[in-house]
């Protein structure tokens, strides 16, 4: 049996306590990122083998489904786990230097023991075919990255933190209650066959039930608009590393969950047709979209600015699944990818200012560009792949959203992607222009550029956007056969 | 009345519940948040247990098919969550510590405040 499906766990997950014994700062950061880059190879080979042969089934520990827990990859959970492992790679090249400077030395270990065990967690998420094994998971990866957001040493990261774990707690509570009541109306957890048992059963006040505690714990975690509450602060006063790391995919694993149980296990018909998740999730997208963005225009720190643009960003991602077709599907899973690489990268910018400024607020970036030229252009690139202008990966999956839009006609939403698109440019451009063609004080004038180790993965992935945004072909038939597997588990 | 009688333990289960929503929710203190975080978990897991249990059951092992036996997946599931609760607590708690040695104070109200003070006197200097 081919083993990959279980060493993408676990190879994480015995590095994680491998790091507590080693203890020596610079070498934990060696076992962290090797273990990445492995789970990064091995996602890629899942990815060309479910390409090649389809859905791999592998059953933990020999025990079959749906008695044992099952690991079941398609394309989408494969797709996801590139994106995790790939985020988790490059932003741990990005923290070896940018850590130093945010955390004790004497702590550094802990930090990237906890990196790994909340890789284990959202890869875990991903890779798994069993609801009660998502909660673990999802357990697993929130619990460590309480702990990764407090480990700054700014103290309103540890209110951050508390908050994010609160709200979190109630989030996972919520989705443990959730599936508690599909295993009392079907008496199995395995996804696919809760999915054929519901087929059978009446729809009760029980399913109706846990669907709407699966779904409110899903979107709270993911923080999509009104359930938001927890993620400026959290992006804002964590290490940037890990802000990196958080933004590129925790929101995004949320949300795949979300996927997950409204497609394979609740199916489509019920979930749309019955439910009506796509008028809700259009009115929660359009709210995102409009004040996320809206929001993000009026901040004064670069990280909380990024933070809210997120909030906005997840709005399309989540519009493209409330469209209910397949280009919609193909424009959300693509903006998955596409986001969490330019929020990577834009993160990774603002993360070269606050290595030489400290806190990355406006009035310490009057005129930066000119000390800081390449970290600058990183940022401009950045932001205009968030706003989508061509030759941009942000482009390639705004102009799928648009083609998802024209085929339902619906006229009003394509205003409305342009009218984020709008409010887009303008947080970007007010950055731009303090830190490029405002007076430089005193202060900013004799700052050093970044350091190489802190802009040589930043630009990796400012490449990455532009290289995608040139040759989409590759992504978008991923994202595209995802996106029918997302619909084919039902049909 | 039936309804009320016949499935009591999910209105015992209900008024745990919000109980512990509404602790977490109205109180200032954060131990006293993440105690009514714990009451909450706690009623998921009788909600789990009950479910799993028949009166007058045995547990399935050690007998030949058992005519009437309970259903101990439920409970292996909350052995389970109830470590994760365990260990959402621990965390929890580490962290009002560290709080409490950053601000002087575990009221989410004081901390505020003081957040408010501080953005207050960042205004100050900009005018």
């Amino acid at each position: 049996m081919n083993q990959l499906a279980s060493l993408q766990i676990i190879i994480p997950l015995i590095a994680a306590p491998v790091c507590i014994l080693v203890y020596h700062p610079r070498i934990t950061w060696l076992i962290a990122t090797v273990t990445s880059l492995f789970s990064l190879v091995i996602a890629l080979m899942l990815l060309t083998d479910i390409g090649d042969h389809g859905v791999i089934s592998y059953a933990m520990g020999g025990w079959s489904a749906p008695i044992g827990i099952e690991f079941r990859i398609d394309m989408l959970n494969a797709w996801m786990l590139v994106i995790v492992s790939g985020i988790s790679f490059f932003s741990l090249l990005f923290a070896y230097t940018s850590i130093k400077q945010e955390i004790e030395e004497s702590r550094i270990f802990l930090f990237y023991a906890g990196w790994l065990l909340c890789l284990t967690g959202l890869l875990g998420i991903c890779i798994t075919g069993d609801a009660f094994n998502v909660f673990v998971f999802l357990e697993i990866s929130s619990l460590s990255s309480y702990m990764l957001i407090s480990m700054s040493n700014i103290p309103r990261a540890l209110t951050a933190s508390f908050n994010y774990l609160i709200l979190g707690t109630i989030a996972g509570s919520f989705i443990l209650i959730g599936i508690g009541l599909l295993y009392v109306m079907t008496g199995t957890l395995n996804m696919i066959d809760i999915n054929t048992s519901l087929a059978t059963i009446n729809h009760s006040n029980t399913i109706h039930t846990a669907f709407a505690f699966i779904l409110i714990g899903t979107l709270l975690k993911a923080a999509i608009f009104p359930l938001h509450f927890w993620q400026p602060n959290a992006y804002t006063y964590a290490p940037t590393a890990v802000s990196v790391f958080l933004a590129g995919t925790a929101t995004k694993v949320s949300l795949y969950v979300l996927f997950r149980f409204a497609f394979t296990v609740f199916g489509v018909e019920y979930s749309f047709g019955m439910m009506h998740l796509d008028i809700m999730l259009m009115v929660m997208a359009i709210a995102a979209m409009i004040i996320g963005s809206g929001v993000a225009i009026f901040q004064t720190n670069l990280k909380r600015l990024l933070a809210w643009s997120s909030i906005g960003q997840l709005g399309y991602i989540i519009l493209g699944i409330s469209l209910l077709n397949i280009q919609g599907f193909t424009a959300s899973l693509l903006h998955l990818f596409n986001h969490a690489l330019i929020k990577a990268s834009l993160f990774m910018a603002a993360g070269c200012f606050v290595y030489r400024v400290g806190i990355a607020n406006t009035e310490n970036l009057k005129g930066i560009g000119k000390s800081m030229p390449y970290s600058m252009l990183a940022f401009i690139v950045g932001g205009l792949s968030l706003i989508g202008v061509p030759l941009t990966n942000g482009f390639i999956s705004k102009w799928y959203l648009l083609l998802a839009a024209l085929d339902q006609q619906a006229v009003f939403i394509i205003f409305i992607i342009l009218f984020s698109s709008l409010l887009a440019i303008i947080y970007v451009w007010r950055i731009v222009e303090i830190m490029y063609f405002e007076e430089p004080t005193d202060a900013t004038r004799n700052i050093k550029e970044a350091p190489i180790t802190l802009l040589l993965p930043t630009w990796i992935l400012v490449f990455a956007n532009i290289y995608f945004g040139i040759n989409p072909q590759f992504l978008t038939e991923i994202a595209g056969r995802a996106a029918a597997t997302l619909l084919g588990t039902v049909k | 009345m039936d309804l009320i009688i016949s499935d009591y333990n999910y209105w015992v289960v209900i008024f745990i519940m919000m109980t512990g929503l509404y602790t977490t929710l109205a109180t200032s203190n954060l131990v006293k948040k993440l105690l009514g975080l714990a009451v909450f978990q706690t009623a998921i897991f009788i909600l789990y247990i009950s479910k799993g249990k028949i009166i007058g059951g045995t547990a399935p092992i050690l007998i030949d098919q058992p005519a009437l036996y309970s259903n101990p997946l439920p409970h292996v599931l909350i052995l389970t969550a109830i470590v994760v609760s365990v260990a959402t607590l621990a965390v929890g708690l580490a962290l009002v510590v560290r709080i409490g040695t950053a601000y002087g104070t575990i009221y989410d109200t004081e901390i505020r405040k003081q957040h408010d003070a501080e953005t207050r006197a960042k205004g100050n200097k900009k005018a």
